[in-house]
């Protein structure tokens, strides 16, 4: 079969994306695409590293021997990701020394997700459930990218999420069957996860009109993935006896969910770098990318 | 300097091409593929090869209209019609 040629003509570009054509790293690429790729994933990267850090802080914290392995191996896995996702970024023509650069002087963003406190063990179980859970929903969706060297390191980064979301529920599974305060941690920490939880997807912009869309670096809307989310998980949240702090939560006889209107304007003071724990976790960052800088000059010594 | 990495699911499944590192050399380079494709046993082999040595083609010419190698070089539909009428005409008369 001949390949297919990609004509060195935007339009052309785009409705081969649009019709689920994928592009290599040596193929041309609009300068627009490039730009919108680099953003898109660079983001992905940076919230794939500070996302390790409200789970890392319970590390020394676990209540027992197995889970301290099991949060360790989820961290490792995190940051692996993020090494993989930069990788992406850097065959795009941004380094990773500048991704991070840009990610600890508050340039470029992370999600919002990352932005919040984990108060007690119950946050731990709920970020390791329902935010990895709405993550891989947004992560499943990128199998599809029409840039392949991203669509292809998503299939290790959700099969691994798939381990995080069981280990989550574990946590989630052992706390409700536990004692009356055992569960209220878990109610408690459902209660200050649940608005970040309806903000992660994004606004309800129609598809049409988001670039990422556009150029099928994303497969569907921000509201299709939050119905899915809401479709997969609230059911899952309910059966066991929580409640969803929401009372105008639910789901109509034509199958969408009605839910009170998310709070945008703190979405996007958080992911602009106004969030209760931004400035703490950039600075620990930035720390540590200054500490580690003799293992980088080590290796490249070599 | 960059490698390639392509991993192998099972023995006997072909490799495929699961990603990229960057590592100063082979040594440092395997370490990396390791963690990142063989920790939970995911892989039963991995080759890593440096970006540089792997000879990319991708241009595929077919001035001369070959497609007399490929089935979309046949159309037998009409053909196969008038032999069997053929054939039946034959058979009843």
């Amino acid at each position: 079969m001949a390949a297919v040629e990609i004509s060195r003509d935007e339009q052309a570009f785009l409705e081969y994306v649009q019709g689920g054509g994928q592009v290599e790293t040596s193929d041309w690429l609009p300068a627009d695409y490039r730009a919108k790729l680099v953003k898109f994933i660079e983001m992905h990267g940076n919230s794939e590293l500070m996302g390790v850090l409200p789970e890392r802080e319970w590390i020394l914290r676990a209540p027992t021997l197995q889970r301290k392995l099991a949060l360790t191996a989820k961290v490792q896995d995190e940051v692996g990701h993020a090494q993989l996702i930069y990788r992406v970024v850097e065959d795009l023509g941004k380094s990773r020394e500048q991704c991070l650069a840009d990610l600890v002087s508050g340039k470029s963003k992370f999600h919002n997700v990352f932005h919040y406190p984990t108060r007690t063990w119950g946050d731990v179980g709920v970020i390791a459930w329902l935010v990895d859970a709405a993550a891989i929903i947004s992560q499943k969706a990128l199998l599809k990218c029409s840039y392949a060297p991203y669509a292809r390191i998503m299939k290790k980064i959700c099969w691994e999420e798939s381990f995080h979301i069981l280990h989550g529920r574990d946590v989630i599974l052992a706390m409700v069957t536990g004692t009356p305060a055992q569960f209220e941690l878990v109610q408690e920490a459902l209660n200050r996860w649940w608005g970040p939880l309806m903000q992660f997807h994004g606004n309800p912009i129609p598809a049409e009109d988001d670039p990422m869309f556009l150029w099928r670096i994303k497969s569907q809307g921000n509201e299709e993935a939050r119905q899915q989310f809401l479709d997969g998980y609230v059911p899952q949240i309910l059966e066991l006896g929580l409640t969803v702090p929401d009372p105008q939560l639910r789901k109509r006889d034509d199958g969408v969910w009605e839910y009170t209107e998310p709070d945008w304007a703190e979405l996007k003071s958080v992911v602009t770098g106004h969030g209760p724990c931004t400035a703490q976790r950039l600075a620990f960052r930035a720390h540590f990318i200054d500490q580690e800088q003799w293992v980088r000059d080590a290796v490249l010594a070599a | 300097m960059i490698w390639e990495v392509f991993r192998q699911d099972r023995k006997g499944q072909p490799f495929e091409h699961a990603g990229s590192l960057d590592a100063p050399d082979a040594e440092f380079a395997e370490a990396w593929a390791r963690e990142q494709y063989g920790r939970r046993g995911e892989s039963v082999a991995l080759w890593l090869a440096p970006r540089d040595a792997v000879h990319v083609v991708g241009d595929w010419a077919d001035e001369f209209d070959l497609k007399y190698r490929r089935v979309d070089g046949y159309s037998i539909k009409a053909r196969l019609k008038e032999a069997r009428e053929r054939a039946a005409a034959a058979g009843t008369g």
